[in-house]
Protein backbone atom coordinates (compact mmCIF):
# COMPACT_ATOMS: atom_id res chain seq x y z
CA UNK A 1 0.00 0.00 0.00
CA UNK A 2 1.45 3.35 -1.05
CA UNK A 3 0.64 6.33 1.15
CA UNK A 4 3.30 8.68 -0.07
CA UNK A 5 1.93 11.64 -2.02
CA UNK A 6 5.41 12.99 -2.64
CA UNK A 7 6.56 9.81 -4.26
CA UNK A 8 3.33 9.54 -6.22
CA UNK A 9 4.76 12.46 -8.14
CA UNK A 10 7.98 10.58 -8.73
CA UNK A 11 6.09 7.53 -9.90
CA UNK A 12 3.72 9.42 -12.14
CA UNK A 13 6.62 11.27 -13.75
CA UNK A 14 5.61 14.81 -12.73
CA UNK A 15 8.70 14.96 -10.53
CA UNK A 16 12.10 13.95 -11.81
CA UNK A 17 12.74 10.43 -10.71
CA UNK A 18 16.12 9.85 -9.16
CA UNK A 19 18.51 7.75 -11.15
CA UNK A 20 17.55 4.43 -9.69
CA UNK A 21 20.01 2.61 -11.92
CA UNK A 22 22.87 4.12 -9.93
CA UNK A 23 23.80 1.32 -7.60
CA UNK A 24 27.48 2.22 -7.33
CA UNK A 25 27.31 5.61 -5.55
CA UNK A 26 27.29 5.38 -1.79
CA UNK A 27 25.77 8.83 -1.39
CA UNK A 28 23.94 11.08 -3.88
CA UNK A 29 23.37 14.66 -2.73
CA UNK A 30 20.76 15.31 -5.43
CA UNK A 31 18.71 12.39 -4.18
CA UNK A 32 19.19 13.43 -0.54
CA UNK A 33 17.88 16.95 -1.28
CA UNK A 34 15.01 15.49 -3.24
CA UNK A 35 13.77 13.24 -0.45
CA UNK A 36 14.47 15.70 2.38
CA UNK A 37 11.04 17.42 2.22
CA UNK A 38 9.31 14.05 2.37
CA UNK A 39 11.41 13.04 5.37
CA UNK A 40 10.74 16.32 7.14
CA UNK A 41 7.06 15.96 6.41
CA UNK A 42 6.95 12.57 8.10
CA UNK A 43 8.92 14.01 11.01
CA UNK A 44 6.57 16.92 11.60
CA UNK A 45 3.33 15.13 10.82
CA UNK A 46 3.96 11.83 12.54
CA UNK A 47 7.09 11.47 14.68
CA UNK A 48 6.83 14.86 16.35
CA UNK A 49 3.07 14.62 16.84
CA UNK A 50 3.31 11.18 18.42
CA UNK A 51 6.17 12.29 20.67
CA UNK A 52 4.62 15.55 21.83
CA UNK A 53 1.07 14.29 22.29
CA UNK A 54 2.34 10.97 23.64
CA UNK A 55 4.53 12.77 26.17
CA UNK A 56 1.64 14.98 27.27
CA UNK A 57 -0.63 11.95 27.73
CA UNK A 58 2.14 10.05 29.53
CA UNK A 59 2.98 13.01 31.80
CA UNK A 60 -0.64 13.52 32.88
CA UNK A 61 -1.60 9.84 33.09
CA UNK A 62 1.66 8.99 34.87
CA UNK A 63 0.90 11.56 37.56
CA UNK A 64 -2.64 10.24 37.94
CA UNK A 65 -1.32 6.69 38.30
CA UNK A 66 1.26 7.75 40.90
CA UNK A 67 -1.38 9.61 42.95
CA UNK A 68 -3.92 6.79 42.66
CA UNK A 69 -1.38 4.26 43.95
CA UNK A 70 -0.83 6.57 46.91
CA UNK A 71 -4.45 7.39 47.78
CA UNK A 72 -6.49 4.33 46.79
CA UNK A 73 -7.28 1.62 49.33
CA UNK A 74 -4.69 -1.18 49.30
CA UNK A 75 -6.34 -3.75 47.00
CA UNK A 76 -7.16 -1.12 44.35
CA UNK A 77 -3.73 0.47 44.62
CA UNK A 78 -2.25 -2.98 44.14
CA UNK A 79 -4.38 -3.48 41.03
CA UNK A 80 -3.17 -0.17 39.54
CA UNK A 81 0.44 -0.98 40.44
CA UNK A 82 0.34 -4.34 38.70
CA UNK A 83 -1.51 -3.08 35.65
CA UNK A 84 1.24 -0.48 35.29
CA UNK A 85 3.95 -3.09 35.87
CA UNK A 86 2.38 -5.30 33.21
CA UNK A 87 2.38 -2.50 30.65
CA UNK A 88 5.90 -1.41 31.55
CA UNK A 89 7.30 -4.91 31.28
CA UNK A 90 5.89 -5.86 27.90
CA UNK A 91 7.34 -4.48 24.64
CA UNK A 92 5.65 -1.48 23.09
CA UNK A 93 5.58 -3.29 19.72
CA UNK A 94 3.45 -6.04 21.21
CA UNK A 95 1.07 -3.45 22.64
CA UNK A 96 0.88 -1.64 19.30
CA UNK A 97 0.03 -4.88 17.50
CA UNK A 98 -2.54 -5.99 20.08
CA UNK A 99 -4.43 -2.71 19.80
CA UNK A 100 -3.98 -2.58 16.01
CA UNK A 101 -5.48 -6.04 15.44
CA UNK A 102 -7.79 -6.00 18.44
CA UNK A 103 -9.47 -2.71 17.65
CA UNK A 104 -9.48 -2.63 13.85
CA UNK A 105 -11.84 0.34 13.76
CA UNK A 106 -9.24 2.58 15.35
CA UNK A 107 -7.16 4.98 13.27
CA UNK A 108 -3.49 3.87 13.29
CA UNK A 109 -2.45 7.38 14.36
CA UNK A 110 -4.91 7.28 17.28
CA UNK A 111 -3.51 3.90 18.28
CA UNK A 112 -0.02 5.36 18.15
CA UNK A 113 -0.90 8.25 20.49
CA UNK A 114 -2.77 5.96 22.86
CA UNK A 115 -0.16 3.23 23.09
CA UNK A 116 2.86 5.52 23.36
CA UNK A 117 1.08 7.70 25.90
CA UNK A 118 -0.08 4.80 28.07
CA UNK A 119 3.16 2.81 27.77
CA UNK A 120 5.33 5.72 28.84
CA UNK A 121 2.89 6.82 31.53
CA UNK A 122 3.86 3.67 33.41
CA UNK A 123 7.50 4.76 33.36
CA UNK A 124 6.67 8.33 34.28
CA UNK A 125 4.46 7.19 37.16
CA UNK A 126 7.58 5.65 38.71
CA UNK A 127 9.41 8.96 38.35
CA UNK A 128 6.52 10.79 39.99
CA UNK A 129 6.35 8.17 42.74
CA UNK A 130 9.99 8.82 43.58
CA UNK A 131 9.33 12.57 43.48
CA UNK A 132 6.34 12.22 45.81
CA UNK A 133 8.30 9.99 48.19
CA UNK A 134 11.03 12.61 48.27
CA UNK A 135 8.70 15.26 49.72
CA UNK A 136 9.65 15.38 53.43
CA UNK A 137 7.18 13.99 55.98
CA UNK A 138 7.20 17.40 57.65
CA UNK A 139 5.40 18.87 54.64
CA UNK A 140 2.56 16.37 55.02
CA UNK A 141 2.45 17.07 58.74
CA UNK A 142 2.25 20.81 58.12
CA UNK A 143 -0.77 20.28 55.85
CA UNK A 144 -2.43 18.25 58.61
CA UNK A 145 -1.63 20.92 61.17
CA UNK A 146 -3.26 23.50 58.88
CA UNK A 147 -6.22 21.18 58.14
CA UNK A 148 -5.68 21.54 54.40
CA UNK A 149 -7.95 19.28 52.36
CA UNK A 150 -6.45 16.31 50.54
CA UNK A 151 -7.01 17.96 47.17
CA UNK A 152 -5.40 21.21 48.27
CA UNK A 153 -2.52 19.33 49.87
CA UNK A 154 -1.72 17.53 46.62
CA UNK A 155 -2.35 20.53 44.43
CA UNK A 156 -0.47 23.20 46.36
CA UNK A 157 2.13 21.36 48.39
CA UNK A 158 2.97 17.83 47.30
CA UNK A 159 2.74 17.96 43.50
CA UNK A 160 4.66 21.23 43.05
CA UNK A 161 7.48 19.92 45.23
CA UNK A 162 7.43 16.45 43.69
CA UNK A 163 7.58 17.83 40.15
CA UNK A 164 10.79 19.77 40.68
CA UNK A 165 12.94 16.69 40.98
CA UNK A 166 11.14 14.85 38.17
CA UNK A 167 11.79 17.20 35.26
CA UNK A 168 15.12 15.66 34.11
CA UNK A 169 13.77 12.10 34.21
CA UNK A 170 10.57 13.06 32.43
CA UNK A 171 12.66 14.78 29.76
CA UNK A 172 14.71 11.63 29.31
CA UNK A 173 11.58 9.54 28.87
CA UNK A 174 10.28 12.00 26.29
CA UNK A 175 13.53 11.48 24.36
CA UNK A 176 13.23 7.70 24.78
CA UNK A 177 9.72 7.81 23.43
CA UNK A 178 10.90 9.88 20.49
CA UNK A 179 13.55 7.30 19.67
CA UNK A 180 10.99 4.49 20.01
CA UNK A 181 8.73 5.92 17.30
CA UNK A 182 10.25 3.72 14.55
CA UNK A 183 8.34 0.82 16.14
CA UNK A 184 5.32 2.40 14.50
CA UNK A 185 6.39 0.50 11.40
CA UNK A 186 4.57 -2.45 13.03
CA UNK A 187 1.22 -0.75 12.45
CA UNK A 188 2.17 0.93 9.17
CA UNK A 189 2.16 4.49 10.48
CA UNK A 190 4.48 6.48 8.21
CA UNK A 191 6.97 7.86 10.67
CA UNK A 192 10.47 8.71 9.48
CA UNK A 193 12.12 5.31 9.27
CA UNK A 194 9.05 3.70 7.73
CA UNK A 195 9.01 6.51 5.18
CA UNK A 196 12.71 5.95 4.48
CA UNK A 197 12.12 2.27 3.82
CA UNK A 198 9.09 3.04 1.70
CA UNK A 199 11.09 5.42 -0.48
CA UNK A 200 13.83 2.81 -0.71
CA UNK A 201 11.23 0.38 -1.95
CA UNK A 202 10.69 2.53 -5.02
CA UNK A 203 14.19 3.84 -5.59
CA UNK A 204 16.49 1.14 -4.22
CA UNK A 205 18.37 3.88 -2.39
CA UNK A 206 18.40 3.69 1.42
CA UNK A 207 21.54 5.36 2.74
CA UNK A 208 20.36 8.93 2.16
CA UNK A 209 16.91 8.55 3.70
CA UNK A 210 18.07 6.51 6.71
CA UNK A 211 20.91 8.97 7.31
CA UNK A 212 18.54 11.92 7.13
CA UNK A 213 16.25 10.17 9.62
CA UNK A 214 19.24 9.62 11.92
CA UNK A 215 20.33 13.25 11.68
CA UNK A 216 16.79 14.51 12.42
CA UNK A 217 16.63 12.19 15.45
CA UNK A 218 19.97 13.46 16.68
CA UNK A 219 19.16 17.14 16.26
CA UNK A 220 15.72 16.85 17.87
CA UNK A 221 16.94 14.67 20.77
CA UNK A 222 19.86 16.93 21.48
CA UNK A 223 17.64 20.01 21.26
CA UNK A 224 15.19 18.47 23.73
CA UNK A 225 17.98 17.53 26.10
CA UNK A 226 19.32 21.09 26.09
CA UNK A 227 15.80 22.42 26.69
CA UNK A 228 15.21 20.05 29.60
CA UNK A 229 18.53 20.99 31.08
CA UNK A 230 17.67 24.65 30.95
CA UNK A 231 14.25 24.06 32.46
CA UNK A 232 15.86 22.04 35.23
CA UNK A 233 18.25 24.84 36.06
CA UNK A 234 15.47 27.39 36.06
CA UNK A 235 13.44 25.25 38.45
CA UNK A 236 16.45 24.88 40.71
CA UNK A 237 16.57 28.65 41.09
CA UNK A 238 12.81 29.00 41.49
CA UNK A 239 13.06 28.71 45.24
CA UNK B 1 -23.70 26.12 64.24
CA UNK B 2 -23.73 24.20 67.52
CA UNK B 3 -20.32 23.11 68.63
CA UNK B 4 -19.36 20.90 71.54
CA UNK B 5 -18.16 24.05 73.30
CA UNK B 6 -21.62 25.63 73.26
CA UNK B 7 -23.16 22.50 74.72
CA UNK B 8 -20.70 22.13 77.57
CA UNK B 9 -18.92 25.39 78.32
CA UNK B 10 -17.13 24.07 81.38
CA UNK B 11 -15.36 21.32 79.45
CA UNK B 12 -11.58 21.17 79.57
CA UNK B 13 -10.15 22.15 76.22
CA UNK B 14 -8.00 19.02 76.06
CA UNK B 15 -8.63 15.80 77.90
CA UNK B 16 -6.59 12.60 77.70
CA UNK B 17 -8.40 9.57 79.09
CA UNK B 18 -6.50 6.31 79.55
CA UNK B 19 -4.36 7.11 76.55
CA UNK B 20 -1.92 4.49 75.41
CA UNK B 21 0.48 4.79 72.50
CA UNK B 22 2.67 2.05 71.12
CA UNK B 23 5.14 2.19 68.26
CA UNK B 24 5.33 -1.39 67.02
CA UNK B 25 5.92 -3.17 70.30
CA UNK B 26 7.39 -0.24 72.22
CA UNK B 27 4.96 1.42 74.61
CA UNK B 28 5.59 5.16 74.65
CA UNK B 29 2.57 6.35 76.64
CA UNK B 30 0.59 4.34 79.12
CA UNK B 31 -2.64 4.99 81.05
CA UNK B 32 -2.18 8.68 80.50
CA UNK B 33 -4.84 10.92 82.05
CA UNK B 34 -4.80 14.68 82.18
CA UNK B 35 -6.90 17.72 81.35
CA UNK B 36 -5.98 21.19 80.19
CA UNK B 37 -8.27 24.12 80.80
CA UNK B 38 -9.14 26.83 78.32
CA UNK B 39 -6.43 29.48 78.14
CA UNK B 40 -4.01 27.40 80.14
CA UNK B 41 -0.37 27.24 79.08
CA UNK B 42 1.17 23.91 79.95
CA UNK B 43 4.76 22.84 79.39
CA UNK B 44 5.75 19.21 79.15
CA UNK B 45 9.22 18.43 80.42
CA UNK B 46 11.08 15.19 80.82
CA UNK B 47 13.96 13.17 79.41
CA UNK B 48 14.00 12.35 75.70
CA UNK B 49 11.84 9.36 74.92
CA UNK B 50 9.48 10.17 77.75
CA UNK B 51 6.65 10.80 75.27
CA UNK B 52 6.36 14.61 75.34
CA UNK B 53 6.37 15.11 71.60
CA UNK B 54 4.12 12.08 71.12
CA UNK B 55 1.46 13.81 73.22
CA UNK B 56 1.50 16.85 70.93
CA UNK B 57 1.46 14.66 67.84
CA UNK B 58 -1.54 12.75 69.16
CA UNK B 59 -3.45 16.00 69.70
CA UNK B 60 -2.59 17.07 66.14
CA UNK B 61 -3.67 13.60 64.84
CA UNK B 62 -0.22 13.04 63.35
CA UNK B 63 -0.07 9.72 65.17
CA UNK B 64 -2.66 7.00 65.60
CA UNK B 65 -4.00 6.31 69.06
CA UNK B 66 -3.36 2.79 70.36
CA UNK B 67 -5.87 2.91 73.16
CA UNK B 68 -7.94 5.37 75.15
CA UNK B 69 -9.63 8.63 74.23
CA UNK B 70 -8.72 12.23 73.53
CA UNK B 71 -11.34 14.95 73.85
CA UNK B 72 -11.13 18.45 72.44
CA UNK B 73 -13.72 20.76 74.02
CA UNK B 74 -15.43 17.60 75.20
CA UNK B 75 -15.75 16.11 71.72
CA UNK B 76 -13.92 12.88 70.89
CA UNK B 77 -10.98 13.49 68.56
CA UNK B 78 -9.94 10.01 67.44
CA UNK B 79 -12.18 7.39 69.01
CA UNK B 80 -15.47 7.64 70.78
CA UNK B 81 -17.47 5.34 72.98
CA UNK B 82 -20.64 4.21 71.32
CA UNK B 83 -22.80 1.43 72.80
CA UNK B 84 -19.89 0.45 74.99
CA UNK B 85 -17.61 0.05 71.98
CA UNK B 86 -14.58 2.09 70.98
CA UNK B 87 -15.21 3.35 67.44
CA UNK B 88 -13.27 5.82 65.28
CA UNK B 89 -14.87 9.26 64.88
CA UNK B 90 -15.77 10.46 61.42
CA UNK B 91 -13.13 12.23 59.34
CA UNK B 92 -15.42 15.25 59.23
CA UNK B 93 -15.74 15.50 62.96
CA UNK B 94 -11.99 15.10 63.32
CA UNK B 95 -11.33 17.85 60.79
CA UNK B 96 -13.77 20.14 62.59
CA UNK B 97 -11.73 19.72 65.75
CA UNK B 98 -8.22 19.83 64.25
CA UNK B 99 -9.07 23.12 62.54
CA UNK B 100 -9.06 24.66 66.02
CA UNK B 101 -5.59 23.28 66.72
CA UNK B 102 -2.39 24.80 65.39
CA UNK B 103 1.11 23.43 65.60
CA UNK B 104 4.62 24.81 65.25
CA UNK B 105 7.30 22.25 64.48
CA UNK B 106 10.93 21.89 65.38
CA UNK B 107 11.84 21.88 61.68
CA UNK B 108 9.45 24.78 60.77
CA UNK B 109 7.94 22.82 57.84
CA UNK B 110 7.17 25.90 55.80
CA UNK B 111 6.14 25.17 52.22
CA UNK B 112 9.28 25.98 50.18
CA UNK B 113 7.34 26.35 46.92
CA UNK B 114 5.32 29.26 48.32
CA UNK B 115 6.27 32.73 49.42
CA UNK B 116 6.00 33.73 53.07
CA UNK B 117 2.64 35.38 52.39
CA UNK B 118 1.31 32.37 50.49
CA UNK B 119 2.36 30.11 53.35
CA UNK B 120 0.35 32.20 55.77
CA UNK B 121 -2.82 32.80 53.73
CA UNK B 122 -3.20 29.32 52.21
CA UNK B 123 -5.13 27.69 55.05
CA UNK B 124 -7.18 30.73 56.17
CA UNK B 125 -8.49 31.10 52.62
CA UNK B 126 -9.01 27.45 51.74
CA UNK B 127 -9.89 25.95 55.10
CA UNK B 128 -11.62 28.77 56.97
CA UNK B 129 -13.03 30.40 53.82
CA UNK B 130 -11.76 33.86 54.66
CA UNK B 131 -11.63 36.14 51.63
CA UNK B 132 -8.23 36.80 50.16
CA UNK B 133 -8.03 40.52 50.98
CA UNK B 134 -8.78 39.95 54.66
CA UNK B 135 -6.37 37.02 54.79
CA UNK B 136 -3.60 39.17 53.33
CA UNK B 137 -4.34 42.01 55.77
CA UNK B 138 -4.20 39.58 58.65
CA UNK B 139 -0.97 38.06 57.33
CA UNK B 140 0.63 41.51 57.26
CA UNK B 141 -0.44 42.13 60.85
CA UNK B 142 0.98 38.79 61.95
CA UNK B 143 4.26 39.36 60.13
CA UNK B 144 4.47 42.69 61.89
CA UNK B 145 3.86 40.93 65.17
CA UNK B 146 6.63 38.39 64.61
CA UNK B 147 9.00 41.11 63.46
CA UNK B 148 9.21 40.27 59.75
CA UNK B 149 7.04 42.87 58.02
CA UNK B 150 9.34 43.10 54.99
CA UNK B 151 9.58 39.38 54.21
CA UNK B 152 6.14 38.98 52.63
CA UNK B 153 7.36 37.96 49.20
CA UNK B 154 10.48 36.06 50.23
CA UNK B 155 10.70 32.32 49.81
CA UNK B 156 11.35 30.39 53.02
CA UNK B 157 14.73 29.14 51.79
CA UNK B 158 15.91 32.76 51.64
CA UNK B 159 15.26 33.16 55.37
CA UNK B 160 17.34 32.18 58.36
CA UNK B 161 16.11 29.43 60.67
CA UNK B 162 14.90 31.92 63.26
CA UNK B 163 13.02 33.90 60.63
CA UNK B 164 11.49 30.72 59.20
CA UNK B 165 10.29 29.72 62.64
CA UNK B 166 8.72 33.13 63.19
CA UNK B 167 6.90 32.79 59.87
CA UNK B 168 5.75 29.34 60.97
CA UNK B 169 4.36 30.88 64.16
CA UNK B 170 2.54 33.52 62.09
CA UNK B 171 1.19 30.78 59.83
CA UNK B 172 -0.18 28.85 62.81
CA UNK B 173 -1.69 31.99 64.36
CA UNK B 174 -3.37 32.95 61.07
CA UNK B 175 -5.76 30.05 61.67
CA UNK B 176 -6.86 31.62 64.96
CA UNK B 177 -6.31 28.38 66.84
CA UNK B 178 -7.87 27.70 70.24
CA UNK B 179 -4.97 25.41 70.97
CA UNK B 180 -1.38 26.02 69.93
CA UNK B 181 1.06 23.13 70.08
CA UNK B 182 4.74 24.08 70.24
CA UNK B 183 7.03 21.15 69.57
CA UNK B 184 10.61 22.02 70.52
CA UNK B 185 10.35 25.13 68.38
CA UNK B 186 13.82 26.42 69.25
CA UNK B 187 15.76 23.14 69.17
CA UNK B 188 16.85 23.50 65.54
CA UNK B 189 17.90 27.13 65.91
CA UNK B 190 21.21 28.86 66.46
CA UNK B 191 21.49 30.04 70.06
CA UNK B 192 21.51 33.74 69.18
CA UNK B 193 18.12 33.63 67.39
CA UNK B 194 16.42 31.49 70.04
CA UNK B 195 15.80 34.65 72.05
CA UNK B 196 13.90 36.32 69.17
CA UNK B 197 11.63 33.33 68.68
CA UNK B 198 10.94 32.98 72.38
CA UNK B 199 10.21 36.72 72.60
CA UNK B 200 7.59 36.32 69.87
CA UNK B 201 6.01 33.46 71.80
CA UNK B 202 6.10 35.44 75.04
CA UNK B 203 4.20 38.20 73.23
CA UNK B 204 1.65 35.72 71.93
CA UNK B 205 1.21 34.35 75.45
CA UNK B 206 0.81 37.83 76.88
CA UNK B 207 -1.60 39.18 74.27
CA UNK B 208 -3.86 36.21 73.49
CA UNK B 209 -5.71 33.63 75.53
CA UNK B 210 -4.80 30.75 73.25
CA UNK B 211 -4.31 27.48 75.08
CA UNK B 212 -0.71 26.34 74.71
CA UNK B 213 0.79 22.93 75.04
CA UNK B 214 4.54 23.30 74.92
CA UNK B 215 7.44 20.91 74.64
CA UNK B 216 10.73 22.71 75.19
CA UNK B 217 14.16 22.45 76.66
CA UNK B 218 14.22 26.18 77.39
CA UNK B 219 13.49 26.02 81.09
CA UNK B 220 13.46 29.75 81.74
CA UNK B 221 10.91 30.17 78.96
CA UNK B 222 8.83 27.33 80.41
CA UNK B 223 9.01 28.96 83.79
CA UNK B 224 7.99 32.39 82.47
CA UNK B 225 5.05 31.51 80.24
CA UNK B 226 3.55 28.35 81.75
CA UNK B 227 0.69 28.15 84.19
CA UNK B 228 1.59 24.57 84.81
CA UNK B 229 4.48 22.21 84.14
CA UNK B 230 4.04 18.49 83.72
CA UNK B 231 7.01 16.20 84.27
CA UNK B 232 6.94 13.04 82.19
CA UNK B 233 9.00 9.93 82.65
CA UNK B 234 8.56 6.56 80.97
CA UNK B 235 5.30 7.58 79.32
CA UNK B 236 3.65 8.76 82.51
CA UNK B 237 3.08 12.09 84.17
CA UNK B 238 4.94 11.79 87.41
CA UNK B 239 4.42 15.34 88.60
CA UNK B 240 2.25 18.28 87.61
CA UNK B 241 2.40 21.65 89.31
CA UNK B 242 2.87 25.37 88.79
CA UNK B 243 6.34 26.29 87.49
CA UNK B 244 7.43 27.86 90.78
CA UNK B 245 6.88 24.58 92.63
CA UNK B 246 8.38 22.39 89.92
CA UNK B 247 11.52 24.46 89.49
CA UNK B 248 12.20 25.35 93.09
CA UNK B 249 10.65 22.62 95.13
CA UNK B 250 9.69 19.53 93.11
CA UNK B 251 7.97 16.74 94.97
CA UNK B 252 9.58 13.90 93.11
CA UNK B 253 13.22 12.91 93.25
CA UNK B 254 13.12 12.06 89.52
CA UNK B 255 12.05 15.63 88.68
CA UNK B 256 14.80 17.03 90.86
CA UNK B 257 17.44 14.91 89.11
CA UNK B 258 16.13 15.80 85.65
CA UNK B 259 16.08 19.52 86.39
CA UNK B 260 19.52 19.40 87.94
CA UNK B 261 20.82 17.78 84.75
CA UNK B 262 19.19 20.20 82.26
CA UNK B 263 19.84 23.33 84.31
CA UNK B 264 23.47 22.42 84.70
CA UNK B 265 23.74 22.25 80.90
CA UNK B 266 22.05 25.60 80.48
Amino acid sequence: MIRLPGLMGVLSGTVDAPDIDDTTSFWRWDFAWEVLPEMLRSFFQVTLVVTVVGTLIAAVLGLIIAILIRVLPKPLAWLVTWSANFIRMTPIVVQLLVVFYGFVWMEPMAIALLVYGVHYSTYMSEVYRAGIDAVPTGQWEATTALSLSAVRTWQRVIIPQALRSTVPSLGNYAISMFKDTPFLIAISVMEMVTTALEIGGFTYRYIETITIAGVIFLVASYGTAVLVNRLERRLAYAY
Amino acid sequence: MPTPTDAKPAMPVIEFRDVEKQFDTKTVLKELNFTIERGERVTLIGPSGSGKTTILRLVMTLEGLTDGYIYIDGAPLVYEQRDGKRVPVSKRQQKLLTTRIGMVFQQFNLFPNMTVLENIIEAPIHVLGINKRDAIDRAHQLLEKVGLPDKTDAHPTALSGGQQQRVAIARALAMDPEILLLDEVTSALDPEVVVDVLQVLRDVAATTDVTMLIVTHEMSFARDVSHRVMMLDGGKIIESADPETIFTNPAKERTKKFLAAVLRDA
